[in-house]
């Protein structure tokens, strides 16, 4: 049986563009001066505005994580957010967790570090969300459990499988980590 | 020599990947960057009668709108859009012209200033079509089942082997006999890395295109084939690949586009599909499968039916092995095999990680289990009673085949002496338990590929080859071998993939990387090392002088005495003696045809699983499983556990949550996206255990590697179906197995 | 998605008086829904108006007793926050059940309200939906529809127009606890009772709830009674995390000294076009101790003229023993024991 396909939707507003503005995003504490319609993702706003493409686009829907980025020290997804509605705020990405140059081990974020020891990941893709997301659940402090870190790192797809390496490698270092850090 | 094959090192590109500096194919940049967004057909099939771009064509910023209409010439032949991965038949074009052969087929190409402005004016593009009825469900058309076409893809895929003995009669007076329907769902690859292409014009009309594949000289050769142009006009970059699980062995539509697009425009162009539009070519064919199995009262099968009819599309024959997995693994002198595929309105299959493999193991090795049941002997013991060294399917012995220790090995570590066979024996409260288990199998296949090695002034070595690293590790592996093979530190090797420009290498995908290009990369490093062996003989006074290249090795970045190390001259002093330049060495690698022709090759693997069942609710966890594996020499025992567990959370994807669903009223996948297209998440996944069981095969190729890609997902899925069995008693031939074929 | 203009009032009423001039307006909060089905195509506003920068919400005891969450409240610091967790642990244990962190760091109390239908056709533009265009039919009523309702679909055997579900978990606690959200609108506030904010499809499935378009919410009033101590939230999906709910039931009961069930609710998600309850199944406790045939009848009763369509009609003995088992985990005392092995401490 075919099913009647809809006409286009009717209510459809008649085209026109909002113009651009200069929005000032303060990414990895540095203030860019981006020009931006309101349409513009945050996550767009990064990759393609602001050639910050260490945060990975894997659906566009909040529906994978691999867009994760910490906003005030929370983890969100920025593909589900508009870049002007984060002026003002503390934007942290994953080119902004090593501290010099990340060629040196031991300028990068312990999570890191844990994420290459561990070989938690294949591919790559879904990693820098994988480790922001890490370091939003350490900074939310809700995990007190291996089980605990899975549930909580569940909104970070990774289709080539490295979970069991990703929460080995999240457990290491809230082990190595003080409690009143 | 270094030691670095064997050890686990951490991944040579780790630090690329942590920090976001690894860029994907849709993350380079270029001034006069163009993007594209890709509008698809909303019907299954028909004509499209009239396409209006005009109101997208109207908003200030939109460059072009690119339909069957007004699209360029392209290459007249179907010969022009085969790929290195193309079936028989006739490849799919892009805006060919008016007609729609499946849903979601991409209509035409909008591109702008903006990403947001191409997306929205794709949305004011406006169709309307001339529907035909559409034929998109296999299990209601298994009548038009044929024989498929064959071509050159055949060679790798060959048709099942002619009966061999008499099924029906011995069948027939077998005194344990079981038979079953075994089906799953489409699924579609989904890597994380949505396809995407970034198509840099150059000046004089050159493109450099950064694309997602899993073979850069592939959509190199698609596109001057396609295109009509030079190989030195095209070149494919594609550095790293956010996964492709083999939906990257064909060039997608998006690079066509976007060439397209880039060609017409002469300006650069990136194109990237949306998650939606990733379940709009190629997946894994819903296939259904048929077996019939009959034993003696010892436990000896010696009757195997076993049939399979895959879908694919209207316009290229894809084709898997399904059925040659039951002789391979089982030694039944009688046997019949049949494989059929049905054409649907729908975009053709593409090889999806262990394809065929995956789909046919699963189902014998259901069956097997449902013998041991019928038999009342333990679904191990059945299997150690039907062991064979013999792959009967080419009657040959295999080259190796560690997979009677790979079952003690990994029965022990799981635990499976402790097993009560009655179904629904074991629980923990509202759960029931069930222990289940499978074997695996997988090809090891060798093809040819070349190398290049260069030892820079400063002695450093760089070696390339034009293969992929989807994950892999491919990198890291390469580079080991290198530094072994020239006795280096890792720190002066540098491996470099994923450039048409380099050495010819095959796509990257059958898990056959590691013994391919790993064997180019071994020979071109050897080649290189005679040379230097000259030089440093050269070298005023040398030590080795009167030395002969048997004599030799290297190691600690110097060429010495086997028997004398201090005799040594070091890989700069060689180097010094090349006036000023560096030495450079580019090498072929062949199988040896004559020494592998004689045997069967694979890789085997026995997997245990333990699944959680609540016996009111139907909910399914694996709380643990154990692979071991007999996949050969294992470079890297770090990236090689990652591959395997990586495949085993495929299987528990496969077994229990993946599928790609129809609504065949419409022809359309209706659970395009990764929230309604389940696959694990971070909770789905508890204990998974990998034994890498000790496995010497010269025969396969030098490195005595066999390739892990696949061998991790083969023996997943019927190891957790048997293990809901003897939880639950329900025998489920469908997957998934969702909740709701348990209550 | 299309181009819209963006504003930030700081005030309530700025933005109320500012979304009433605009037909084609918007207010956005979290946007983790709206501006997913905006780039579907599915939401075509012409203008959004950015509530985040009103006085911001709090999570305050109310003088009469019960608790006011803040409309711009996140979901994750609702679910987390020590007044929730002691005191409706219910409603944290919902909330956490529901989409992932990052989701939950965005989302708002407000915004969950309006979390519109994971139907595949609601959301592909290119079938049939009497939600998303009324009148072009309902592709899941004949097609895929595994995620559909089965019940409050049709009354007396018409044909459905619309068999969406709702998908919030968040919104099945606030029905089991009766809450009350309170509404600001050009006409000053009002107040919802929050079985009246969610209505059943019928002839204008279009609309999802009673609130119009031009009215905001500024927060949502828990009622004194509690239930913390004999609850549960027991959600049933296709994997462990991160997927709607098949099915959810949250029960809260109300224990006497002896044992006996004093009071319970009992409210059902992924199973309706609004988070389903029945008063007479809820009635058939009172009074009883726990039994499995008992619970056995309430489910029967809460799921009376469930109705399937194909791909969902496992859904109907799937609810029905999920609402035992609930039951059982809510009168025990436990919650969703989701986790019994693998609990170590790590810290």
């Amino acid at each position: 049986m075919q099913t009647t396909l809809p006409k286009q939707p009717v209510t459809r507003p008649a085209p026109r563009l909002v113009p651009t503005q200069p929005v000032t995003l303060t990414i990895n504490g540095t203030p860019h001066q981006l020009q931006l319609a309101p349409w513009t993702s945050l996550l767009d706003a990064l990759r393609e505005y602001a050639h910050l493409t260490g945060t990975k686009k894997g659906c566009d829907h909040g529906q994978c994580g691999a867009c994760t980025v910490l906003v005030n020290g929370k983890r969100i997804n920025s593909c589900l957010t508009l870049a002007v509605m984060k002026e003002g705020d503390d934007i942290q990405t994953i080119e902004g967790l090593a501290t010099g140059d990340p060629a040196n081990p031991e300028n990068l974020h312990p999570m890191q570090r844990a994420f290459i020891e561990h070989d938690a990941y294949q591919c790559g893709y879904c990693t820098p969300g994988q480790i922001c997301s890490a370091v939003g659940l350490m900074n939310e402090g809700h995990a007190k459990s291996r089980s605990d870190i899975q549930e909580l790192m569940s909104g970070n797809i990774c289709r080539c499988g490295a979970y069991p390496h990703i929460t080995d490698a999240i457990q290491e270092v809230m082990q190595q980590t003080p409690k009143n850090a | 020599m270094s030691n670095y094959i064997g050890k686990p090192l951490s991944r040579v590109d780790g630090v690329a990947k942590v920090t976001g500096k690894a860029k994907y194919a849709a993350e380079f940049d270029a001034p006069d960057l163009a993007y594209g967004y890709v509008v698809s057909s909303t019907i299954t099939k028909g004509r499209i009668t009239h396409i209006d771009t005009s109101e997208a064509l109207s908003l200030p910023g939109v460059l072009s709108v690119i339909t069957h209409e007004n699209r360029p010439k392209i290459a007249w032949l179907d010969m022009s859009y085969k790929d290195q991965d193309a079936p028989p038949g006739s490849p799919f074009r892009p805006l060919r012209d008016n007609k729609i052969s499946y849903s979601g087929q991409p209509i035409a190409l909008v591109v702008a200033e903006t990403f947001e402005l191409a997306r929205y004016a794709a949305s004011l593009i406006r169709v309307d079509y001339r529907e035909a009825p559409h034929e998109t469900n296999l299990d209601t058309n298994l009548h038009r089942a044929r024989k498929p076409k064959s071509g050159l893809a055949s060679l790798l895929k060959p048709p099942p082997p002619k009966p061999r003995g008499n099924f029906d009669e011995v069948y027939a007076a077998s005194s344990a006999k079981v038979e079953g329907r075994y089906s799953h769902s489409p699924e579609h690859h989904n890597p994380m890395e949505m396809f995407a292409s970034t198509v840099v014009y150059e000046k004089d009309d050159k493109l450099t295109i950064y694309d997602k594949t899993q073979g850069a000289q592939n959509s190199q050769l698609y596109v001057t084939q396609a295109f009509n142009m030079s190989f030195s006009d095209v070149r494919v970059i594609s550095p790293f690949v956010g996964g492709a699980f083999g939906s990257g062995l064909r060039p997608q539509y998006q690079l066509f586009l976007a060439v397209m697009a880039a060609r017409e425009l002469k300006r650069s162009v990136r194109v990237t599909l949306t998650r939606q539009q990733m379940f709009t070519f190629g997946h894994r064919p819903a296939t259904i499968q048929n077996i019939a199995l009959g034993a003696d009262s010892t436990g000896k099968i010696n009757a195997i039916y076993h049939d399979a009819v895959g879908e694919t599309s209207q316009f290229e024959d894809y084709t898997e092995i399904v059925p040659t997995w039951s002789p391979m693994i089982y030694p039944a002198e009688n046997v019949t095999l049949d494989y059929k595929i049905v054409p649907l309105d729908v975009f053709t299959p593409l090889d999806m990680r262990a394809p065929g493999g995956v789909t046919g193991v699963p189902a014998i090795e259901t069956a097997i289990d449902e013998m041991a049941y019928e038999l009342g002997i333990d679904p191990l013991e059945l299997r150690l009673i039907n062991y064979s060294d013999r792959n009967m399917a080419e009657d040959k012995p295999f080259s190796s085949k560690e997979l009677r220790e790979c079952f003690r090995q990994g029965a022990e570590r799981f635990g499976w002496a402790k097993r009560n066979p009655q179904p629904g024996s074991m629980r923990d409260g509202r759960n029931l338990i069930g222990w289940g288990m499978s074997t695996g199998m997988w090809d090891a296949n060798q093809m040819p590929a070349r190398a290049e090695a260069v030892l820079t002034v400063n002695g450093k070595l760089r070696v390339t080859s034009a293969t992929a690293d989807i994950g892999t590790g491919t990198y890291t592996i390469m580079t080991q071998i290198a530094a072994d093979t020239l006795g280096m530190p890792i720190e002066d090797v540098m491996f470099k993939l994923g450039d048409s420009d380099m050495p010819l290498a095959p796509i990257e995908g059958g898990s056959w990387t590691a013994a391919t290009v790993g064997s180019a990369v071994k020979v071109v490093c050897e080649e290189l090392g005679k040379k230097l062996f000259k030089l440093a003989q050269k070298v005023p006074g040398s030590p080795l002088a009167k030395a002969k290249w048997e004599d030799v090795e290297f190691a600690d970045k110097h060429i010495r005495l086997k028997q004398n190390p201090v005799a040594a001259v070091s890989l700069q002093q060689a180097v010094d003696q090349n006036g000023g330049a560096a030495v450079w060495q580019k090498s072929t690698s062949l199988p040896a045809m004559m020494k592998q022709k004689n045997y069967a090759r694979a890789a085997h693997s026995a997997v245990f699983v333990e699944v959680m069942v609540d016996e009111d609710l139907g909910t399914i966890r694996v709380t643990r499983a154990v692979s071991a594996i007999a996949g050969g020499k294992i470079l890297n025992p770090k990236t090689a556990r990652s591959q395997i567990i990586g495949g085993m959370v495929w299987g528990i994807s496969k077994a229990l949550e993946e599928e790609s669903v129809m609504d065949h009223s419409i022809g359309r996948f209706m659970n395009h996206s990764l929230a309604e297209y389940h696959v694990p998440v971070n909770a789905d996944i508890h204990d998974l255990d990998v034994i890498f069981v000790e496995e010497h095969d010269e025969i396969v190729n030098p490195l005595g590697v066999k390739g892990l890609g696949e061998i991790g997902i083969v023996g997943m899925p019927a190891a957790i179906a048997n293990a809901v069995f003897h939880a639950t008693g329900k025998r489920i031939r469908e997957l998934p197995i969702t909740l709701d074929k348990i209550l | 998605m299309n181009s819209f203009s963006y504003s930030r009032p700081d005030n309530v009423n700025a933005a109320v008086s500012e979304i009433s001039g605009q037909k084609q307006a918007k207010f956005i909060a979290g946007g983790t829904n709206l501006l997913d089905l905006m780039k579907e195509n599915v939401e075509h506003p012409h203008h959004l108006i950015d509530i985040n920068h009103l006085p911001p919400g709090f999570i305050d005891e109310l003088p009469e007793g019960g608790l006011r969450l803040g409309a711009l409240v996140t979901n994750a610091d609702t679910a987390y926050h020590e007044l929730v967790k002691k005191n409706y642990p219910l409603l944290s244990m919902a909330i956490l059940a529901g989409a992932s962190p990052q989701l939950r760091n965005m989302a708002t109390n407000g915004g969950n309200l309006f979390q519109r239908t994971r139907c595949y056709y609601f959301y592909d533009t290119a079938t049939p939906c009497n939600k998303r265009e009324p009148g072009s039919g309902c592709g899941a009523l004949t097609g895929y529809n595994r995620i559909h309702a089965i019940l409050g679909t049709a009354s007396s055997g018409d044909t459905p127009q619309c068999i969406a579900t709702h998908p919030s978990d968040m919104c099945v606690a606030l029905r089991a606890l009766d809450a009350v959200v309170r509404v600001s609108g050009p006409n000053g506030e009002r107040t919802v009772p929050i079985a009246d904010f969610h209505r059943l499809p019928g002839d204008e499935p279009q609309r999802d709830n009673t609130i119009e378009p031009d009215e905001l919410v500024t927060a949502i009033d828990l009622p004194q009674e509690h239930f913390n101590t004999h609850y549960t939230y027991l959600k049933l999906r296709d994997r462990a995390s991160y997927a709607f709910a098949l099915v959810s039931v949250a029960v809260a009961l109300r224990l006497d000294e002896g044992g006996q069930i004093a009071e319970a609710r009992i409210a059902l998600g992924g199973v309706a076009h609004k988070p389903w309850r029945n008063p007479a199944a809820e009635a058939l406790l009172t009074g009883k101790t726990a039994g499995e045939t008992l619970f056995r009848q309430v489910a029967e009763q809460l799921l009376d003229g469930a109705q399937g369509y194909g791909n969902n009609t496992f859904k109907i003995e799937l609810a029905k023993r999920a609402i035992v088992r609930a039951l059982e985990l809510a009168y025990a005392g436990s919650t969703q024991a989701d986790d019994a092995y693998n609990q170590e401490d790590i810290l």
